[in-house]
């Protein structure tokens, strides 16, 4: 009979909780992906998973509930998105534990199997990355682990969809680990606490390591005290220990139940002998950078080349088919508005998301974070903090979140406040918009440079404010991995359709409210009420509206500014000079809703205030060189 | 090998191979450093050192970690494998 070993859950939730935990980028997301169709981003670094996900599946021909959860060394200790791991598990709202594991670093790995063991929780391993296994020559005798350990052994490859069947079959065999047994004293303390009815293991450590004993009745919180202070070691000692003891145990399952034996060396290890080179390796980062750029820009123009008549017909054909008066126009203007939208901004976003995607996939990114820490430093942080600039190219929202990777508080906080500096894909779509086709390329790049630098000197002057340098780089650099074209492909449509998603109806509804406003004669006052920015900066009053809604999505500022001069050929109504600082405005001004929304949840109110008001500062102040700049050189 | 007494990983050139002895600094980066395999007993290898002042690329367990600089001043080890450039 196909019975379980676990039920429909406890407290009868249904579907029943299956959750994926392991170490970072051992590829949960991948397998979440493979599971509940692609959903999650998944890249090549560790920290790309910082909060919890959740999809429901068949598996095994039963309906779950799978969620994927940030990567996680260890239950001890940790950063910020570490942390949302561990008190998802000990909350107890948990089915069933798939451990993925990555098979070719297994010895870790088997510490935290060793670990998840103590909650109790039905579990399978599942040793993801075999094909990287057998790569390195690492030969795994998977019923011996099975034996040892207790519970179903799994090989996969999440990114070919390879062992998926078998891990459906094997979870309906989740059970249980066998808990690793400590020394006496700390075996002897657990029970006097089992006694005081606190069952789980796992829960009874974090007691002994000295969690806080919130909400506990006060008779039990001097027993907990008592047993934590009768222990030989205590507090971070006894983690160590713990940490040891876990260990030793590992290796030793390890050696019964592996054998490695002689690794092909190929072409990804001698590709560190250029990309990390002492020299070499910068001049090829720049040149990586530029080429992310260069190729959206070229693309993105010649999709925009190809597509923008196609669209332009459509909206003449529409406007004749709508005919004259009031509602038409209303109409016919919502729906310019996402035309011109779809036309300005998906020639830059669907190259630019692909190549991001390849980047974020090969592994290059945490070797970025190692070449620039000791440049990081100048701005009182560390190479780890790269990653988060980094996806700041791409949005801002996850570049705020990826903060969760960092251990440091003051470091999250500089880094967020720097990466919603970074010229995201929506102000990429701006700059080439705007820049690189009426200034040229060359400007465009010069902007990005420009970028770089500010973000620097920003950094400098958050240091003085916040000064301080946390512990020190500490940061798993993953192989290069070749990304297979279902991943990318993935990515970027899951980028796009958010874009579509969001952007879409944004569009539309900022297009209609701007015809609304014509119509009642407000674009006038709404414009003359921005004075007090376009008029010190030089741009013409109707630049106002458009500022606004930049707000909302920076692409938008963009968009309206064809919809309030009616023409896609600004270069006709405006100067140069006077495109070169509308650009750099919205690249510096108050980051959009989305982001000030991460901002808020992630550092809280005032902070999110002051980066408001530095931003727009900022901005205000770098239009104005802008706007020196180009009286005088342009 | 011209040494063999434990010194900083920091010291150890690209190619060098060590045995953690002990992890200074306190028990915070000890904690953190075991997490990705960095502890006592352990056999590192250093891939590369980064320019200015930059952290140190080890392997350990099959796995690349970049160290800071400061950390890995933090970590002794016995020299004990092959290192280019150091002796002949
Ligand atoms: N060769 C190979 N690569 C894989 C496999 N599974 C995942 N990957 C790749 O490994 C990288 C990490 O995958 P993710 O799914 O993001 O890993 P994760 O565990 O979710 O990582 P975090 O969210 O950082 O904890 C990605 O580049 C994947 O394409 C596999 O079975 N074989
Ligand atoms: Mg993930």
């Amino acid at each position: 009979m196909a019975t379980d070993r676990w039920g429909a859950g406890k407290a009868g939730r249904s579907p029943p909780r299956v959750a994926l935990v392991g170490q970072p980028n051992s590829g949960k997301s991948t397998l979440f992906n493979a599971i509940v169709g692609y959903r999650a981003v998944a890249s090549n670094f560790p920290g790309t998973t910082v909060e919890a996900l959740r999809g429901r599946a068949n598996v095994g021909g039963r309906r779950v509930e799978v969620v994927d959860l940030p990567g996680t060394y260890s239950l001890l200790g940790g950063d910020l998105a570490e942390r949302v791991t561990r008190e998802f598990l000990l909350s107890g709202d948990v089915d069933a534990v798939i451990q993925v594991a990555d098979a070719s670093l297994l010895g870790r790995s088997l510490e935290l199997t060793l670990e998840l063991a103590e909650l109790g929780i039905p579990m399978v391993v599942c040793l993801n990355m075999a094909d990287e296994a057998e790569h390195k020559g690492i030969k795994i005798d998977r019923e011996r682990l099975e034996g040892i350990l207790g519970v179903p052994v799994v090989l996969t490859v999440a990114t070919r969809g390879v062992g998926l069947r078998e891990l459906s079959a094997a979870l309906s065999q989740a059970c249980p680990a066998r808990p690793p047994s400590y020394p006496p004293e700390i075996e002897a303390a657990l029970k006097n606490l089992e006694k005081l009815g606190i069952s789980s293991r796992a829960l009874a450590l974090q007691l002994l390591l000295g969690a806080p004993l919130e909400g506990m009745a006060a008779e039990l919180k001097e027993e907990v005290e008592r047993i934590r202070r009768g222990l030989s070691v205590q507090g971070e000692d006894l983690a160590l220990l713990l940490a040891d003891h876990r260990n030793l145990l590992a290796s030793r399952i390890f050696r019964e139940a592996v054998k490695v034996e002689r690794g092909r060396v190929g072409w990804r290890e001698r590709l560190d002998d250029l990309l990390m080179h002492p020299l070499l390796a910068y001049p090829f980062l720049l040149l990586t950078l530029f080429l992310l750029f260069w190729l959206t820009f070229w693309i993105g123009g010649s999709l925009e080349g190809l597509l923008s008549p196609a669209l332009a017909g459509l909206s003449e054909a529409v406007r004749a088919a709508l005919g004259e008066g009031g509602w038409a126009q209303f109409l016919a203007g919502a729906l310019d508005g996402l035309l011109a939208g779809i036309g300005i901004a998906l020639p830059y976003l669907l190259p630019f998301y692909l190549l991001l995607a390849l980047l974020e996939d090969s592994g290059y990114l945490p070797r970025i974070g190692f070449l620039l820490d000791g440049l990081m430093h100048r701005i009182g942080l560390h190479g780890k903090s790269v990653i988060p600039l980094l996806l700041g190219y791409g949005c801002s929202v996850p570049a705020v979140l990826a903060t969760r990777i960092l251990e440091d508080e003051r470091d999250r906080y500089v880094t967020a406040a720097l990466s919603v500096l970074i010229p995201c894909a929506a102000r990429t779509v701006v700059i080439f918009g705007l820049v690189g086709r009426f200034l040229g390329p060359v400007a465009a790049f010069a902007l990005y440079l420009g970028n770089i630098l500010v973000v620097g000197l920003a950094g400098r002057v958050l240091r003085r404010f916040l000064p301080g340098l946390g512990a020190g780089l500490i940061l798993e650099i993953p192989p290069y991995r070749v990304p297979t074209l279902r991943t990318l492909l993935g990515k970027t449509w899951l980028r796009l359709r958010d874009f579509l998603k969001i952007a879409g109806p944004l569009l539309i509804i900022s297009s209609a409210f701007l015809e609304l406003f014509r119509a009642l004669g407000w674009e006038v006052w709404l414009n003359r009420l921005t004075l007090f920015l376009t008029w010190p900066l030089g741009l013409p009053p109707q630049a106002g509206v458009p500022l606004i809604f930049g707000v909302l999505r920076k692409e938008l500022s963009l968009v309206l500014l064809t919809q309030a001069f009616g023409t896609t050929d600004l270069g006709s109504v405006l100067t140069t000079g006077q495109l070169l600082v509308f650009t750099v405005f919205v690249i510096f001004y108050i980051p959009c809703m989305a982001t000030l929304g991460a901002l808020w949840r992630e550092m809280g109110l005032r902070r999110t205030v002051f980066v408001l008001l530095g931003t727009t500062g900022l901005a205000l102040f770098l239009g104005l060189v802008s706007r020196l700049f180009a009286t005088l050189a342009l | 090998m011209s040494f063999d007494f434990p010194a900083p990983l920091s010291t150890l050139p690209p190619g060098g191979v060590g045995r953690v002895v002990a992890i200074h600094g306190g028990r915070g980066p000890s904690l953190r450093l075991r997490r990705l395999g960095v502890r006592p007993g352990a056999l590192v290898r250093v891939a590369t050192v980064g320019r200015w002042g930059g952290p140190v690329l080890v392997e350990v367990d099959g796995c690349q970690v970049a160290l800071g600089r400061g950390l890995a001043q933090h970590i002794l080890v016995e020299p004990c494998g092959p290192s280019p450039g150091n002796g002949h």
